[in-house]
């Protein structure tokens, strides 16, 4: 091991520098009550321009360990750093508010303003970013701002629903602006729990094909979650499955066979 | 984790021993107080000739066009002790309510210090308030404005701050996620949740400021109480029942009007 890290320093020292991973969990545990583990010492390690695709049963921890990452949750040991930075509730605000400004999240429940329009949903997104007191209403955001919520909710196939009330949408139509609302800030990390969930499989299938274009022309770096096997193999170049709190599994897609799946959702 | 054995609750699990004897105590308490406080048949029937004699010493309301005009400023003075109170109370209550509202507030733990502090203009009685602003200030209906507006943080701030607690998590750890601060996740996400409620409180307490300005001026804070006061002490019994009639009038178009609004905006 210690070899191959001296190996590639020197083959790569004259290309590129060394690569910090973009996120890097050691020993990683969280539980919510002190007594049940939900993570249990996770190691994860992802570099920039991955596309992770994490799987595992219900209530295997999917969501608590991406809520983790960027610090929603507080976790209970190990140690976490996610754009370089360590995450932990010693965060300060300007480090938090960093790793988040380059973070789209998309929530497995859809989580939307639902009083407000589907546009001023969108323009949510920018909150964040300076003069980010104009992100509370579409009324307030400035022109080139609008017009990348309108693009972004072209992106999903909903400009035409810009002005409705976001919570006369249907299920699937939310998650899509909630998809919108991530990509809109034009994230370096994007991380979506279940993104195509309450989907059609054609909007599914459109979603999962948009993150991989965006994944390619932005290099942007991925993680989902999944219960579509399909989707979980055929857009991710990696794939992590969770068990009881572990990793069962962390290999690229292409190896990922049948009884690889069976055992993550055994028992 | 269920226990397969785990039997039924019974089903008068909530009434112990103490709490029948407490009910016991409360019921005796109530009948010994009756002896001291509650009128007798006796008093009853001597109050009648009294009462039926003051209703006939009120008839007819005074109706004279001078003392109507008199009234009648007296009531547009009400009207904007209680407007104004309640508009400046109300707007206050927003930042109180946002600082005193449990893991919403800026202030983190030190919310239950501002719960507290609301909670303790809450319980004082409006007179009491206006007897205190009419010692500070003195006289007249910026006593009265000062008093509604101070009731009106109690009322709203309690119930706004109860609204932002219960406002939905989802979007707000939404926003959170996205880098949002305390404060546009207030204007973000908890505003336009709780609108409806916000409004539907405002109104109550706009009902709560008419209802309370019509008696302060009893204790020389302003407006229609006043006139009513000057005319028990003068014996000007006439005068009286129109006062009283114009509060009535007041008191109902107020509420016609916050009832149509209510309407309007569900
Ligand atoms: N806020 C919370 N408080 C307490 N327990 C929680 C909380 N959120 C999740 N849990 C518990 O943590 C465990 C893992 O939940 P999590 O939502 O991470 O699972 P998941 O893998 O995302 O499942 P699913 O596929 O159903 O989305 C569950 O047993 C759940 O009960
Ligand atoms: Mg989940």
């Amino acid at each position: 091991m210690l070899d191959l890290v001296t190996d590639t320093a020197t083959d790569t020292a004259h290309t590129a520098p060394p690569q910090v991973p973009l996120i890097e969990a050691r020993g990683l545990c969280k539980s919510y009550d002190r007594r049940k583990m939900i993570l249990d010492g996770i190691d994860l390690e992802i570099t920039k321009g991955e596309r992770i695709a994490l799987i595992g049963s219900n209530g295997s921890g999917k969501s608590t360990l991406l809520k983790s990452l960027i610090g929603l949750h507080s976790i209970s040991g190990g140690s976490l750093r996610c754009f370089g930075d360590p995450v932990s509730a010693q965060s300060s605000r300007a480090q938090r508010l960093n790793m988040r400004r380059q973070t789209g999240f998309v929530f497995q429940k859809h989580c939307l303003v639902r009083r407000r329009s589907v546009l001023s949903n969108v323009i949510h997104g920018l909150f964040g970013e300076p003069g980010s007191w104009r992100a509370f209403s579409h009324s307030l955001a400035s022109r080139d701002w609008r017009e990348r919520a309108m693009q972004a909710l072209a992106d999903v196939d909903l400009a035409d629903k810009a002005m409705d009330r976001a919570d006369m949408l249907s299920g699937g139509q939310q998650q899509r602006v909630a998809i919108a609302r991530a990509l809109v800030r034009r994230p370096r990390l994007l991380i979506a729990d279940e993104p195509a969930a309450s989907l059609d499989p054609v909007s599914g299938q459109n979603v999962m094909n948009l993150f991989t274009q965006l994944c390619q022309t932005h290099a942007i770096t991925l993680i989902y979650t999944s219960h579509d096997m399909a989707h979980a193999v055929d857009h991710a170049d990696r794939v992590v499955a969770l068990k009881h709190g572990k990793i069962l599994f962390d290999r690229p897609a292409s190896r990922v066979t049948r009884a690889h799946l069976q055992d993550t959702f055994d028992g | 984790m269920v226990d397969p054995r785990q039997t039924a609750p019974g089903r008068f699990t909530g009434f112990s021993p103490i709490n029948f004897v407490l009910l016991v105590a409360l019921g005796a308490m109530i009948l010994a107080s009756m002896g001291q406080v509650s009128p007798t048949p006796q008093q009853l029937v001597d109050g009648v000739p009294g009462m039926v004699n003051l209703v006939g010493r009120m008839l007819p309301p005074n109706t004279e066009p001078a003392f109507l005009a008199r009234i009648g400023v007296r009531i547009l003075e009400t009207f904007q002790i209680a407007l104004v109170g309640a508009a400046i109370g109300i707007l206050l209550s927003l930042p109180i309510a946002w600082c005193a509202a449990r893991k919403v507030s800026p202030l983190g733990r030190g919310h239950v210090v501002v719960k507290a502090f609301v909670s303790f203009l809450r319980t004082v009685p409006d007179l009491v308030w206006a007897l205190l602003f009419v010692a500070s200030i003195g006289l007249g209906a910026v006593a009265g404005t000062m008093t509604i507006m101070v009731d009106t943080v109690g009322f709203c701030g309690r119930f706004f701050a109860e609204a932002m607690e219960d406002a939905e998590k989802e979007p707000q750890e939404a926003l959170s996620a996205i880098g949002a601060g305390k404060g546009s996740i207030l204007v973000g996400a908890i505003l336009p949740d709780i609108m409806p409620s916000l409004i539907n409180s405002s109104l109550f307490a706009l009902e709560k400021a008419v209802r309370s300005s019509v008696v302060l001026g009893l204790v020389g804070a302003g407006g229609i109480g006043q006139e009513l006061k000057v005319a028990f002490d003068l014996f000007q019994y006439q005068n009286a029942s129109m006062i009283i009639l114009a509060i009535f009038l007041i008191v109902m178009v107020m509420e016609v009007m916050t009832d149509k609004l209510r309407a309007y905006i569900q």
